[in-house]
């Protein structure tokens, strides 16, 4: 338990002092995430005994409730959500339709190619919250 | 005092979503979206500052950061998938993140909403903890940001699968990928719920998708904000 919340502490750690050093534009957590994807194809750690994957995966279940913070900052922006209604709302919908055509058009058009079984077996994925 | 009651509100909160939404089995009861409402009208209701209240709450805030970590972990089981098409599924994502982060920029500016508002609306299609980062970085409101990444989650829950059909987008590999590129946990949450290849599909991408979000919003912010 300790040791897996040392590692994800540890590449957190890694990640923001990579960006302090170096000044790349990525968010601290999220270098630590490729960094910890990299302990992991290194390590060849393969599931439950794995104190990492143990403790990260408690932590995915459970990960809506870390941003509840934030979120109830919405109540801040009431004022400019009434405001800005219209902008916010088309944007927020057609940003995303476009983004998930994009993407579901694109690879269609490559996976033509790809044999229809290639990715489909093995295990689910895990669910995150 | 105020800082105990308020986690204790809050985990109380998250907990109530999840019976709610164990009851209902209805996208529209996620934990996070139930807690924000009943937070949010305790605090008016009490008169208590948002600002004391992300106070009291630091601890739960601070795992965001452990967590965003561990996302790791879905993409480390599932990225054996990807042998064979690395090439498109990272071309698709690439594509799909500039267009949702341009899109949605310019969407905001023609509508005449504000420059802020720009920066909230470009990165918001990621997981919410790289969203609020994201925007942070950005110069947008975070919170905001946060809440539109939720919606869109729902959004997607609700009427994804039937949106990419219409699409005549068929391939369930390229459907999942699609709803993981710009709907995050939410939506692959749901997709999970079509088939497990769906599933682990947009899983997937969603952490392939916040790490090119990540490198695309600066260079879009450079040629746009």
């Amino acid at each position: 338990m300790i040791v897996g919340l040392l590692w994800l502490l540890g590449c957190q750690l890694a990640g923001t002092a990579i960006v302090e050093l170096t000044g790349i534009p990525l968010p601290g957590p999220v270098v630590g995430m490729l960094l910890l994807f990299v302990v992991l194809v290194l390590r060849r750690s393969d599931g439950e005994d794995d104190p990492v994957i143990q403790v990260g995966d408690y932590f995915l279940s459970h990960l809506q409730l870390f941003f509840i913070p934030a979120g109830v900052g919405v109540i801040v922006y009431l004022a400019v959500i009434r405001d800005s209604a219209v902008p916010i709302v088309v944007a927020l919908l057609g940003s995303w339709l476009l983004g998930l055509a994009t993407v579901g058009w694109v690879l269609t058009l490559f996976l033509r190619r790809v044999p229809s079984a290639v990715g489909t077996d093995g295990a689910p994925g895990e669910e995150i919250e | 005092m105020s800082v105990i009651l308020w986690l204790f509100v809050t985990v109380a909160a998250y907990e109530l979503g999840r019976w709610l939404r164990a009851r209902t089995r209805s996208p529209l009861a996620q934990p996070v979206a139930v807690a924000i409402v009943i937070v949010g009208a305790l605090l008016t209701a009490t008169g208590t500052t948002y600002d004391d209240y992300a106070d009291a709450t630091t601890l739960i805030s601070f795992l965001l950061g452990p967590a965003t970590v561990a996302l790791a972990i879905p993409l480390y089981h599932q990225v054996a998938r990807l042998r064979g098409m690395v090439v498109p599924v990272l071309v698709a994502l690439t594509a799909g993140a500039t267009v949702s982060i341009v899109s949605g920029i310019l969407l905001v500016r023609w509508l005449g909403g504000s420059d802020v508002l720009e920066r909230t609306m470009a990165p918001k299609a990621v997981t919410t903890p790289v969203t609020i980062e994201l925007t942070e970085r950005l110069g947008g409101y975070p919170e905001l940001s946060a809440a539109f990444a939720i919606v869109i989650g729902i959004v997607a829950a609700m009427v994804g699968p039937r949106v990419l059909t219409l699409l005549r987008i068929r391939d369930p590999r390229a459907r999942g990928v699609a709803v993981g590129a710009v709907s995050h946990g939410i939506g692959t949450a749901r997709m999970l719920e079509e088939s497990r290849v769906e599933g682990a599909f947009s899983g997937l991408a969603m952490g392939l998708t916040a790490a090119v979000t990540c490198l695309m919003v600066p260079l879009v912010a450079y040629f746009l904000l």
